[in-house]
């Protein structure tokens, strides 16, 4: 038997190249010409720098969310719970920058007043999937998504009510900010805030350091690993896992924070576009690791993105980019349960 | 009409409503009685919607829409069954992938029949049965599907508890290698229920597109999220069919007093009243785990011998158990 490098990462090449293949016959199947899809996804993603720029744009918050999942995967938890806790971030920013627009406060102290907000709102989210996991035995998953339809109803009664737009309420959102609470962009016109994409990059940078090199990142491995071992060697078990919750609403409300700040000026009903559910598809297609998680984040924002003008060139829904990006984690997953049960554990 | 009449109809068309939710709950506790958990419910329920409206429109049959969507169900509960038990990957994520997954295969290849008016289920008008008072609007003038909905969970209900394969199908997802022991097919049968619960959800497609909410209309066909109550409302219904159609009835209920409600509500926009009865879902889902948590227990054994027991009987009607092996891969060593 071979159990050697190149077999599995034949194994791994394979699921990606499975991948395409699925996806291309998905085309195939729609009457679409594969070859010119593909094509025009790479064009719609790298074809000029307005739409690189968008990429990054969208880079941000997914790669805050997968940060965050980062830890609560590490601690074993399945934080579904994230989308709500991007919109409660956008939320709790929103009400900063309402509160204090029409103070004396110097501009980016009230930005920077909006960027925390957005955080606590985040973590306080999390932390209310953990006390119900904790103290209710409420399973994360479930408890998760049921906070995310709230999250999602919370939004809309503000965007409708309380917050309501002069005159009319209406699916576009909030009425916009004033331009000096917008985090500066690159050029009056692109959407790409530098301040975010440092945010973004410090975020991953810490849950590295914060997973890799630190006691506390291996106390969450061992909870992880094995709960009741780690409880009976002294690791407080709830304690961690409330912790990470915590730590991982911290980045998604960062993500709904950014959202509001640097892209939409305003708070809008899809203010979390998805990007946590894709977050947890870019941390099991990287396999949990934090240093492919910032590269994979970048490709999954580069389909987004790509296939935005695949309605307008080739009649395709966009939807495509999701395909793809499903069919990816999906063979990957099958090809890593076929290495394992072919070659062995010991492949993994 | 008279109120009378009117709230009648409001009432039928809640069981009417709620028929496609009580056959994804009764597919998906099948599955997870047999110990495992397809997350996929919610791709599942969008992906046969259109691919039922799409067979039903080529191929102008009812009947086949409602097989393709089915099938559809079957397929995608066994690549979960494939990956779980074969691959012994986790259930969870593979669900999770093959939600997202199939929304957007729904919405791709959907494309092309948005909008389209397709043919849609008839109403089953039961003679005799139709004209009893309260009783015939209420039960008797639904469809075909609506009808199945409450065969189907009393039908779950006798196979699951009063059958020898039900019982089987308990041990498997309870302690699956003491019914390894006693000679059950263990895995195989797993697949079996897997796919079986993912037919029975997958007829929830086209129930929608079909009838409930008939048509394809892509992203604002508004069932979006569907499968994930449907998921939330099996763990209330404790894996047992009356309980788990009782969430759906109770479910469809909210949501069609949130609509009655809303003139009376002018200050709560229409969006919210929608969503309503989620939090509500949330509220019950503690309620059915309270019992589970450690720190209740310990509470409860600190009180007083007589309000300890009243407590915790009243927990216990409460209280749901998962099967004990639910979402753990079998062993065979």
């Amino acid at each position: 038997m071979s159990h050697n490098r190149p077999t599995r990462l034949a194994f791994d090449v394979g699921g990606v190249v499975l991948a395409f293949v699925l996806t291309t016959l998905v085309l195939v199947a729609a009457k679409a010409p594969p070859l010119q899809a593909f094509y025009n996804i790479l064009l719609g993603a790298a074809g000029n720098w307005d739409v690189a720029a968008n990429v990054i744009v969208s880079w941000v918050p997914l790669v805050l969310a997968t940060s965050g999942l980062l830890i609560t995967f590490t601690v074993g938890l399945w934080n579904i719970g994230i989308e709500g806790q991007i919109i409660l971030g956008g939320v709790f920013s929103t009400w900063a920058l309402r509160t204090f627009q029409n103070s004396s406060l110097d501009p980016a102290l009230i930005l920077a007043i909006a960027v925390v907000a957005g955080m606590a709102g985040g973590a306080l989210w999390a932390m209310l999937a953990g006390a119900l996991k904790t103290f209710g035995g409420v399973n994360e998953i479930f408890g998760g998504l049921g906070l995310n339809f709230v999250a999602t109803a919370i939004n809309l009664w503000l965007i409708f009510g309380p917050w309501k737009r002069p005159g009319v309420a209406s699916m576009s959102g909030t009425l916009p900010f004033d331009p000096k609470l917008w985090l500066p962009t690159l050029t009056p016109e692109s959407r790409l805030a530098p301040a975010s994409v440092v945010i973004a990059i410090v975020a991953i940078v810490a849950v590295f350091a914060l997973v890799q090199g630190t006691y506390f990142g291996l106390r969450l491995k061992a909870v992880g690993r094995n709960p009741k071992a780690a409880y009976v060697l002294g690791v407080k078990t709830w304690q961690h896992m409330m912790a990470a919750f915590a730590l991982c609403g911290l980045f998604a409300g960062l993500a709904g924070s950014m959202q509001v700040l640097a892209v939409y000026h305003r708070l809008i009903p899809s203010i979390s576009s998805g990007y946590g559910y894709l977050g947890l598809m870019v941390a099991m297609l990287v396999n949990y690791s934090v240093p492919l998680a910032a590269p994979v984040a970048l490709f999954f924002a580069a389909l987004n993105v790509g296939s935005i003008q695949l309605p307008i060139v080739l009649k395709l829904d966009s939807s495509l980019a999701g395909v793809l990006q499903g069919s990816l984690v999906l063979l990957v997953l099958l090809t890593k349960g076929a290495k394992e049960r072919l070659l062995g554990k010991a492949a993994k | 009409m008279t109120n009378e009449a009117i709230i009648l109809a409001g009432l039928a068309g809640v069981l009417f409503s709620a028929a496609p939710i009580v056959f994804a709950v009764i597919g998906e506790t099948i599955s997870e009685r047999a110990g495992v958990i397809n997350l996929s419910m919610n791709g599942t329920i969008l992906l046969s919607a259109m691919g039922g409206f799409a067979v039903s429109l080529a191929s102008g049959s009812l009947i086949l829409g409602f097989v393709a969507g089915a099938a559809i169900g079957a397929l995608v509960a066994l690549v979960v069954a494939f990956a779980s038990i074969t691959l012994k990957q986790s259930q969870v994520a593979v669900g999770f992938v093959l939600t997202l997954l199939c929304r957007d295969l729904s919405y791709f290849l959907g494309n092309p029949i948005m909008g389209q008016t397709g043919p849609r289920l008839p109403q089953l008008v039961l003679p005799g049965l139709a004209q009893i008072p309260i009783l015939g609007p209420l039960f008797f003038q639904q469809d075909i599907m609506t009808y199945l909905s409450f065969a189907v969970v009393i039908l779950a209900w006798i196979f699951i508890f009063k059958t020898k394969a039900g019982l089987e199908l308990r041990g498997i997802g309870e302690k699956p290698a003491a019914a390894y022991v006693r000679g059950s097919k263990v895995e195989g049968l797993r697949y079996l229920y897997v796919a079986v619960g993912g037919a029975l959800a997958g007829l929830a497609g086209p129930m929608y597109s079909l009838s409930v909410k008939a048509g394809w209309k892509g992203t604002i066909s508004g069932l979006d999220g569907i499968g994930w109550i449907a998921l939330a409302i099996t763990i209330f219904g404790g894996w047992n069919p009356f309980r788990a159609a009782m969430g759906a009835w109770l479910f469809a209920f909210l949501q069609w007093l949130g609509l009655v409600l809303q003139p009376s509500l002018p200050g709560i926009p229409s969006q919210v009243l929608q969503v309503a009865p989620f939090p509500l879902m949330i509220l019950t889902l503690l309620l059915v785990n309270l019992g589970n948590a450690e720190w209740v227990e310990r509470s409860l054994a600190r009180l007083p011998e007589k309000a300890r027991k009243r407590a915790a009987k009243i927990l216990r009607a409460m209280r749901a158990t998962p099967p004990a092996a639910l979402g753990t891969p079998f062993e065979k060593d």
